[in-house]
């Protein structure tokens, strides 16, 4: 899968978030502090293997003595040992920050998609969510970890190099560095135009990334209306777009990083010219020279460096924005803490306090609407017994879905309440009402694993022997033990070994496991062969006994044995009655049964004729 | 060595340009040498007094300018040397960085628009069976991992080994003992990170796969989250979803630890090397055998190598990445190109449609069509009715030349099909596709999409016609709508109706609807096709449907089973044969006994 990423990137600094972001650092305070500890020790040791060089020239080579060499080589060996060390600390420590961090975002991420309600996932496509759940917490863990290294390790060694420079001579670092205040002026030029490009760059390629993905889709459309070369030209300014923003960045580094070292040659000038002039004049020892000469060249690598570590920043704080504001999401249904301290959360449920559930089912004066004010209910009301079968029909859109939405508590009345046993279902938690819940889908969706885990989802402490009787409840079992591993066969990603009836039966069974009391069924739409259709008929019935069943009912079959039929148009139960009382109405549902007649036949006269 | 000749042929016509860019990288590499040769200068003969071996000519400008003893009172002179190095050193890495630009963008951006010209031009077939994801990450990151290959990693090997050369030539000619002891370590370093990188590769890929899983079980929680909560299964997700992650996290730390171990043990080699060299020098010079000048020019030029060339192994071992992007886009650009024939014609496109005998297949020996004959007036409207698979598809797309039949005759207005350019053909039909894809763009640019310069008229007509008009009246953009991603979800009928408004504005002679009405309502469904019969009596009109309403009204009707044609006649004649049609038909009346039986009171 190829998820594509959208990028607004933010221009500012954003120091909230960076405090925000602070809260997710805060567990690792101690390596944070370890690492910055460690990264001041290994841009002090960069800073003193100069004074080693300054220390031979002075001791050995000038005064052309040789006692010592071999204590100052120990010496030596002992510096390299411990940068040596220091880089494994570094790497070590910054690698598990990064990992840890990723671990942690991702962790906290998906706790809270676990409890997001419906409409959240309603608005939002699941690449969207994929995208802040993989690459935005993986660039945010990486940049910030090896962002900040090379930023503190670089500031410390700048900073050690100035320190030192002074000490050995303060006169000539002042020389030295007096290319600093350009390197400013330079630095603040350039480096404010190649953020901007890299992030105009990033645009054109996400844009890039868009365009792909429509040619490819839509590449049988295009064929069909001749545009190829329309796309191709539009295509091409955006190639054409992400050339050009891409050279002109690579120009300003071009002139940007060249610029720094020939400043950085200036100070090594200055210091040749002056501190030359200083040895000749013996003020000044060779090695001071030759040190201050390492330190001028030294001094200016970090910067050149700086551009991209504040564009990987820049990008990690777009990614952290992202990030965050799907962890912030406010939760639309979240159980009150009495009623947690009860019945306990979805992580931790207190099964124990859990009162047995009989499954009559109330609306009372029931409203909702979505957030954006569009009313789907008013005043709607529905007295449900246990045990029995409802038959919701209707148009895409009349409601049906909501009124099954709202049974199920992926959504709450926005007026009015819903009683379970004749308590608002609110007094309980969501995970009680929904673990005594059965849900089949439209479209069955099965989770990769075998089938034999498929079933014991809907009930994780089912035996063997559970799980079997179900799938043989339900007609299930023939087919699965056709199969050349049976129950322990792999279904694949989504169930895509399987064919819909298979992965619909497989979805029932898990329902059966699970012995809910109260059951909901999507019903598909799509046609399936007769003799699966029957089949399915039969297991729907099946599971449907003793218990308070709703059914989006698109079948004529399901909706003729359904206790009771709504028909529901704009949100409101226009009939409501059996299938023969409803017939001899010759309203709506008569229309919609007619239609439906009509539409199911065709179908079976097409699909009988293609058998042979 | 194949894929290094292809990723060869992707540079074509910017070849000049990359060798300017590596020629700049030769300069600048020997120019980056020279500072050191100038404080060598400096601290051995200027401040030092040691005599100097100069080339004659820099000899000779020595003494002109008033000899050692001048530089020596103004060592300013040698500064300005120095900043003169430096200029001259960034002009060429100026050059470099904006030819190695100018190449390697140019490069990616030929091998993008040709992968996307590539792409619509390979044959409908191609993507009726491609699969998108995998297309896209070919063309996206593919297509990155070679572009950051010729832009900086091609060019940064080409430095290493230039500096390396030029080091090696300077530090020889400077004292052979201490050339041999400075580059000890260098195979050693080049093999190691070489061997290191890889070995490791398996610790990457195992990271990726476990990343992989973890994005495959939150891809399946997120898109069965309805599952998920309706068994209350939160906390068992959440389990799972942490083992994944924590199984990533693991291997994680096994690379973090890999690598750590890797710069470590470098760094320390690196470091030793420049400590040899100043353990040693200072032995050597202490005993008067180099000048300390010389030390430092070794001192240098030790520390300049060694960073690149632990790169090196790197940028070797992702040059194997860079290979298999090539070899991944190379599948795409080998597909074949849609053909036809030399001596194609653009003949008007209007007047009897006659097939003659046509069979097709797409795949040798498992034909599709068989034997189809039928005639079509110019201005009839002909209904396509068959059950699933029985190539009434097909049969369409021979029309636009989507496939090309295998056998028989096509011909529209007297010309054989086979003869008409394909893309003339297809601007002169227009067909709705059954599950059109619209453009990200607004509804508007959605529904002029097919021709250029087209008129608001014509887009409102069209969207009367194809009942856009009242739906996109509810939007509050109206027409400015943004349709997909970034704007609004339309739903299946809306889609189709805008498709059939799109496909209206070319006013072409035949139109086709592919089951494009299955997804709009009845009555809608039949406004547009009064609409339809209205706006022209001359357009030749196809209509695959199910749909006993939309059948009936059709001149003719073709009934297709199993790839051939089984029936055809008008609405009269086919409820009089059996058949499918008559099939069909008779839906209603056994409707109407059901009725019957249910208004039974029940006994």
């Amino acid at each position: 899968m190829n998820y594509i990423e959208e990028q607004e990137y933010t221009k500012r600094f954003d120091l909230g978030l960076w405090k925000h972001l602070l809260k997710y650092a805060k567990p690792y305070t101690k390596q944070l502090i370890l690492l910055a500890f460690i990264m001041i020790l290994a841009g002090g040791v960069d800073v003193v293997f100069p004074l080693m060089t300054r220390y031979a020239i002075d001791n050995f080579i000038i005064p052309d003595k040789l006692e010592g060499l071999p204590l100052y080589a120990l010496v030596y060996g002992l510096l390299v040992a411990l940068q040596g060390f220091n880089t494994w600390a570094l790497i070590m420590i910054a690698g598990r920050i990064e990992v840890d961090l990723v671990y942690d975002i991702r962790k906290t991420g998906f706790k809270r998609l676990q409890e997001l309600s419906f409409s959240y996932y309603d608005k939002t496509p699941v690449g969207w969510i994929m995208a802040r759940m993989t690459s935005d917490s993986q660039r945010l863990g990486e940049s910030i970890s090896w962002g900040l290294v090379d930023l503190t390790w670089g500031f410390a060694m700048m900073t050690g190099i100035v320190i030192i420079m002074f000490v050995l001579n303060w006169k000539l670092a002042l020389i030295s560095l007096s290319v600093i205040p350009f390197l400013a002026a330079v630095s603040l030029f350039f480096q404010s135009r190649i953020l901007k490009g890299y992030r105009q760059v990033r645009k054109t390629n996400s844009r890039i990334t868009g365009a792909f993905n429509e040619g490819i889709m839509g590449a049988k459309t295009t064929k069909t209306l001749v545009l190829e070369e329309r796309n191709l030209e539009e295509f091409k300014v955006l190639t054409s777009d992400m050339r050009s923003s891409s050279i002109r960045v690579a120009v300003f580094s071009s002139i940007f990083y060249p610029i720094v070292s020939a400043l950085g040659g200036i100070g090594t000038a200055l210091a040749l010219w002056y501190g030359g002039s200083g040895v000749i004049a013996q003020s000044i020892s060779y090695g001071t020279l030759v040190a201050f000469i390492t330190y001028t060249i030294q001094f200016f690598e970090p910067i050149s460096q700086l551009a991209r570590i504040f564009a990987e920043l820049q990008s990690a704080q777009a990614s952290a924005e992202r990030v965050l504001s799907m962890i912030d999401t406010p939760l639309e249904i979240e159980d009150p803490p009495e009623i947690k301290a009860v019945y306990g959360d979805v992580f931790n449920p207190k099964r124990e306090n859990w009162e047995p559930i009989k499954g009559d089912v109330t609306f009372r004066n029931v409203s909702f609407s979505y957030k954006d004010g569009e009313t789907v209910l008013e005043n709607f009301n529905l007295e449900v017994k246990s045990g029995e079968t409802i038959a919701l029909v209707g148009e895409t859109g009349s409601g049906k879905s909501t009124i099954v939405n709202l049974i199920c508590r992926f959504y709450e009345p926005t007026q009015g309440e819903i009683l379970i046993d004749g308590i608002d279902y609110r007094k309980r938690s969501q995970l009680w009402l929904q673990s005594n819940l059965g849900y089949v889908l439209q479209t069955p969706h099965l989770f990769s694993g075998t089938i034999r885990d498929n079933i014991r989802y809907g009930n994780l402490s089912a035996t063997d022997e559970d799980i079997e009787a179900a799938a043989r409840l339900v007609n299930a079992d023939s087919f699965i033990r056709k199969l050349e591993k049976g129950y322990d066969t792999e279904v694949g990603e989504g169930g895509s070994r399987l064919s819909t009836g298979q992965k619909q039966l497989i979805s029932f069974a898990r329902a059966v496991v699970a012995n809910p009391k109260i059951f909901v069924l999507d019903e598909a739409t799509s046609s399936i062969d007769t003799e699966t259709e029957q089949i399915i008929q039969n297991a729907i019935q099946k599971v449907l006994e003793g218990r308070t069943s709703f059914i989006i009912a698109h079948r004529l079959s399901t909706i003729r044995s359904a206790d009771r039929i709504l028909v529901i148009v704009d949100g409101k139960v226009i009939e409501e009655g059996t299938h023969r009382q409803l017939i001899k109405k010759r309203g709506y549902y008569y229309r919609l049964y007619t239609n439906q007649f009509m539409e199911e036949e065709e179908a079976r006269i097409m699909r009988r004729n293609k058998s042979y | 060595m194949k894929r290094m000749k292809i990723l060869f042929s992707y540079m074509q016509g910017n070849r000049l340009v990359y060798i300017g860019a590596i020629l700049c990288v030769i300069i600048s590499a020997f120019a980056a040498m020279i500072p050191s040769l100038i404080i060598q200068f400096a601290v051995d003969s200027v401040i030092g007094g040691k005599d100097a071996q100069l080339p004659s000519f820099l000899h000779n400008l020595i003494n002109r300018i008033g000899g050692m003893v001048f530089i020596r009172k103004n060592l300013w002179v040698l500064g300005l040397c120095l900043i003169a190095v430096y200029l001259f050193n960034f002009l060429f890495v100026f050059l470099r960085g904006k030819w190695s630009a100018k190449a390697s963008e140019s490069i990616a951006k030929r091998l993008r628009d040709r992968l996307f010209e590539h792409l619509q031009n390979l044959p409908y077939d191609y993507h009726v069976k491609a699969e998108t994801g995998d297309l896209i990450q070919r063309c996206t990151s593919d297509v990155e991992t070679i572009r950051r290959f010729l832009a900086v990693q091609l060019v940064e090997v080409g430095r290493a080994l230039f500096m390396l050369t030029g080091a090696l030539i300077i530090m020889l000619s400077l004292d052979v003992r201490m050339t041999l002891l400075s580059l000890i370590v260098v195979p050693l370093i080049f093999g190691f990170s070489l061997v290191f990188f890889m070995k490791v590769q398996k610790a990457f890929l195992q990271a990726d796969e476990a990343e992989g899983r973890l994005s495959n079980t939150l891809q399946e929680n997120l898109t069965g989250v309805r599952v998920v909560r309706a068994f209350g299964r939160q906390a068992f997700e959440t389990e799972k979803f942490d083992s994944r992650n924590v199984e990533y996290r693991d291997l994680s730390y096994k690379l973090v630890r890999i690598l750590a171990v890797y710069w470590a043990v470098s760094d320390s080699i690196a470091l030793l090397q420049i400590g040899i060299v100043v353990v040693v020098g200072a032995f050597l010079a202490a005993r008067g055998e180099i000048t300390l000048g010389t030390l430092l020019v070794f001192f240098s030029y030790v520390n300049m190598l060694l960073w690149p060339i632990r790169q090196l192994g790197r940028i070797l071992s992702d040059m194997g990445k860079t290979l298999v992007s090539v070899g991944r886009i190379q599948e795409i650009l080998d597909q074949e190109e849609e053909t036809q024939d030399p001596g194609c014609i653009m003949p008007p496109i209007a007047g009897d449609i006659v097939f003659d005998n046509v069979s097709f297949e797409y795949e040798k020996g498992r034909p599709v069509l068989k034997n189809i004959s039928f005639e079509v007036k110019q201005g009839q409207t002909i209904a396509i009715l068959g059950p699933t698979g029985s190539g009434k598809s097909s049969l369409i797309h021979l029309l636009q030349r989507l496939y090309d039949y295998t056998e028989g005759s096509i011909t529209i207005g007297g010309v054989e099909l086979k003869k008409i350019d394909k893309k003339w053909l297809r601007r002169n039909i227009g067909v709705v596709l059954q599950e059109p894809f619209l453009f990200s763009k607004t509804i508007r640019e959605n529904i002029g999409i097919a021709k250029r310069s087209v008129t608001d008229r014509e887009i409102y007509e069209a969207s009367r016609i194809a009942a856009v008009h009242t739906f996109v009246e509810d939007f509050e953009q109206g027409y400015e709508t943004p349709v997909g991603e970034r704007g609004v979800t339309l739903s299946g009928g809306q889609k189709q109706r805008v498709a059939i408004a799109r496909t209206l504005i070319p006013d072409t002679s035949i139109l086709i609807f592919d089951d494009s009405l299955s997804a709009v309502d009845t009555e809608t469904d039949a406004a547009i096709r009064k609409e339809l019969r209205k706006r022209s009596k001359d357009v030749t009109t196809f209509i695959i449907s199910h749909r006993i309403a939309t059948l009936s009204e059709a001149d003719k009707i073709l009934v297709l089973e199993d790839g051939r044609l089984v029936q055809s006649g008008t609405h009269d004649e086919l409820i009089n044969q059996p058949g499918l049609y008559q099939r069909i038909w008779s839906i209603q009346s056994s409707l109407e006994q059901e009725l019957m039986d249910n208004s039974q009171p029940a006994f």
